[in-house]
């Protein structure tokens, strides 16, 4: 006997399958923005549950800082093969390399902001009318505002005070030639959400994730991971931690945490009693109160 | 944890001061949801804007200019989950564009939280709020009678906004109504039980949104399915597979149904029902899936799968409560895109009949012009018949937006009479 009702996670897989099928309805040629993140992961995964038995029919596009985890490349390219989707790759190094973005400087420099241009160049010289993203309301007070399908003017650039009304299911993908759409199929979905979901499907993930023994080096508040991109102060010292990362971004940002989580079931009961967002962990959130809105302004993810 | 735990969408209506924010930051601290360094953050605020302790509003703060103004611009949606459900709060603004945000926050809405301040009782906005609630045919409304501490928890404050409330909307077509009295300052009747109100023998807020039955809030009768995509794998293992994706918008299909493919009216037999995991038996509301049919049979985008004896309306012209969106005023007999859940086709407002004021939910018959946070009942003439139901009857199939093709602008929502 079939209780006719949805829990709440078949629920959002069922809302996210609609939206993905939606943008490859209204738009040319969209991609899915690919970062190696969990919820780029989920996303993927559910763009081959709505199109199943048929392959997934975008492209993954990847902005590549340069600063990147082995880790991530890795689980990338494996993920590319096992699908048979076409990947590509907007590489910030190009960017610098070709003059066409300068980087930061000073102690805390990093390629964070410098990926807009990068993105907004692959997005043009692709062709790409939709961008879908793993962008969820819960992640920053400015992505709460975020609507499913979010429009770009021709400079890539996102208005938060003037976007189109979002009604029902029934969203309005229409735009003008230059102009492209962010579509965010896990919008309502939750950093917890996403986690009970990868625990229920089984999904691999980077074992980043996973608790593991690295050299870390304390600074604002985490644990940023030891590479050759980071410049130590004379107060700093690297040590051996078991750590595990909350959120993926570039090596030189992410902060990890310590833990001896090593399984998935482990860190979903470790998410769940956790006191702080997971975006703490990110420093390129905490540069000001509304850091994250003005990189969103302009055409960040 | 996840088994049966279903997800609630509500929305909050109020004025100005009536303690939105407030009611939502209460919501979320008392029930743990918020985490330590966004506490933080806005103690900081707290302090550095010379309030006396936190100040839980500030939690639903987003966009700069709205920190800078503390005001609510647009609708922003915030998540909470406790052992019994998984909410998504879409809080929308009570004064600029509010008809525009709330019915767009409405339109996906389970329950609509309505705050009113117990010292003033309703006034015009409170009958606005649940007007466009009752309009937006949101199933479940719960009235919360707010600052109930600034009127010394009396019962009679309390009894007197119910009976102000109850006299106005049994004009409108309301399913469930609730009344809490509550203080969402000091928390009493949000998650905790007050020990101010003896004589309110209902739950808490929180209690009632956890509680509230939500399983019937689908129609679970009429089966609809509009169909997004047409998926042919045109691969080795599935050469001649041919699958409609959608998702099921009411009802109830099973794998046998004689189904009537609309607008065509060919009719055929569900094969299967497809999902990545499982060849479903059936399928019912709101699972997205794929469906195979026995005969070759000419589908595509717009259509719609119903069962060959419940069919929705195939009609070219329509009527319809119209809420305009826009800045600009509509044209007469302008043309617009009408989309209507996968079908989208070119449509005419042909007459408005009339339009309401929203300030005394009378009728105007005289002023038919349309403008924005404007709601009128308009008469609508497609190119191509669309398959329509009562708005009343289903929130998915009764729905429409139109689209200004000059501007690619979403201009007006609207629910079909």
């Amino acid at each position: 006997m079939s209780k006719y009702y949805l829990n709440y996670i078949d629920e959002l897989e069922s809302e996210a399958i609609y939206v993905l099928r939606e943008v490859w309805a209204q738009f040319q040629n969209p991609v899915i923005l690919f970062s190696g993140g969990k919820d780029s992961i989920v996303v993927t995964h559910l763009a081959r549950k709505a199109f199943y038995p048929a392959k997934i029919p975008f492209s993954l596009m990847h902005v590549d800082t340069g600063h990147n985890f082995p880790e991530t490349i890795q689980f990338r390219d494996n993920l590319i093969k096992e699908l048979g989707v076409n990947l590509i790759v907007g590489s910030v190094q190009e960017a610098i390399d070709n003059g066409r973005v300068a980087e930061e400087r000073g102690k805390n420099a990093t390629r964070n902001t410098l990926q807009i241009t990068t993105l907004l160049d692959a997005i043009e010289t692709n062709k790409v009318d939709c961008a879908i993203g793993g962008g969820r309301r819960d992640e920053e007070k400015a992505r709460a505002k975020e609507r499913f399908f979010s429009h770009r003017d021709d400079f890539g650039q996102w208005d938060p005070k003037n976007q189109r009304p979002e009604l029902w299911n029934i969203f309005n993908g229409r735009h003008f030639e230059g102009e492209h759409f962010r579509a965010f199929p896990i919008s309502n979905w939750t950093e917890m959400d996403v986690w009970n979901y990868i625990l229920k499907e089984n999904l691999a993930i980077p074992s980043l994730y996973f608790a593991h023994k690295r050299e870390v080096v304390w600074r604002q508040n985490s644990w940023i991971p030891n590479s050759e991109f980071l410049k130590l102060e004379p107060s700093e010292e690297v040590v051996q931690k078991k750590i595990r990362f909350r959120t993926l971004g570039d090596i030189t940002i992410t902060g990890g945490l310590e833990s001896e989580a090593d399984t998935l079931e482990k860190i979903v009961n470790e998410v769940s009693t956790m006191r702080q967002t997971e975006r703490g962990n990110r420093t390129d959130d905490k540069r000001s109160e509304s850091a994250m809105e003005d990189r969103k302004r302009q055409g960040y993810f | 944890m996840i088994d049966n735990n279903q997800l609630l969408r509500f929305t909050t209506a109020g004025s100005v001061d009536d303690g939105k924010s407030t009611l939502i930051g209460r919501l979320l601290y008392d029930s743990k949801s918020i985490f330590e360094d966004q506490l933080e953050a806005i103690e900081n605020t707290s302090k550095r804007k010379g309030h006396n302790g936190v100040d839980l509003a500030l939690f639903t703060d987003g966009l700069r200019d709205e920190r800078e103004q503390g005001i609510t611009i647009d609708v922003a949606y915030r998540y909470f989950t406790t052992p019994k459900r998984k909410f998504i709060i879409a809080d929308t603004p009570g004064h600029i564009q509010y008809t525009r945000n709330m019915v767009t926050g409405a339109s996906t809405a389970n329950a609509a939280i309505i705050l009113v301040d117990a010292r003033h009782g309703v006034i015009e906005q409170t009958k606005r709020h649940a007007f466009i609630a009752s309009l937006l045919q949101i199933p479940h409304i719960i009235v919360c009678v707010n600052k109930m501490d600034l009127v010394d928890f009396s019962e009679e404050a309390y009894n007197k906004v119910i009976n102000q409330f109850e006299e106005f909307s049994s004009k409108l077509l309301i399913k469930d109504i609730r009344f809490i009295p509550l203080s969402a300052l000091n928390g009493d009747n949000v998650v905790n039980r007050s020990k101010h109100t003896d004589w309110y023998q209902g739950a808490p807020l929180l209690h009632t949104l956890e509680t509230l039955h939500i399983s019937s809030d689908i129609n679970k009768i009429d089966a609809r399915f509009p169909v997004q995509t047409v998926i042919r794998p045109q691969s080795e293992s599935h050469r001649d597979y041919r699958g409609y994706a959608g998702r099921v918008a009411s009802g109830v299909l099973r794998v046998g149904d004689v189904i009537t493919a609309m607008p065509s009216g060919f009719t055929s037999k569900i094969k299967s029902i497809d999902t990545f995991d499982n060849k479903l038996k059936e399928a019912y509301a709101p699972m997205s899936v794929t469906i195979t049919l026995e005969d070759d049979i000419d589908i595509s985008r717009g259509d719609m799968i119903v069962r060959c004896n419940n069919k929705p309306d195939a009609s070219q012209d329509i009527e319809v409560m119209l809420c305009w969106l826009q800045n600009e005023t509509a044209k007469p007999r302008a043309k617009y895109l009408v989309k209507h859940t996968s079908n989208e086709e070119k449509a005419m407002i042909k007459e408005v009949v009339y339009k309401i004021d929203i300030k005394t939910l009378e009728r105007l018959e005289d002023d038919k012009s349309l403008n924005m946070n404007d709601i009128c009942k308009v008469r609508i003439r497609t190119t191509k018949p669309l398959m329509v139901d009562s708005y009343r009857e289903n929130r998915t199939t009764g729905s429409i937006i139109l689209v200004d093709e000059m501007t690619n602008e979403t201009v007006a929502a609207g629910m079909i009479v």
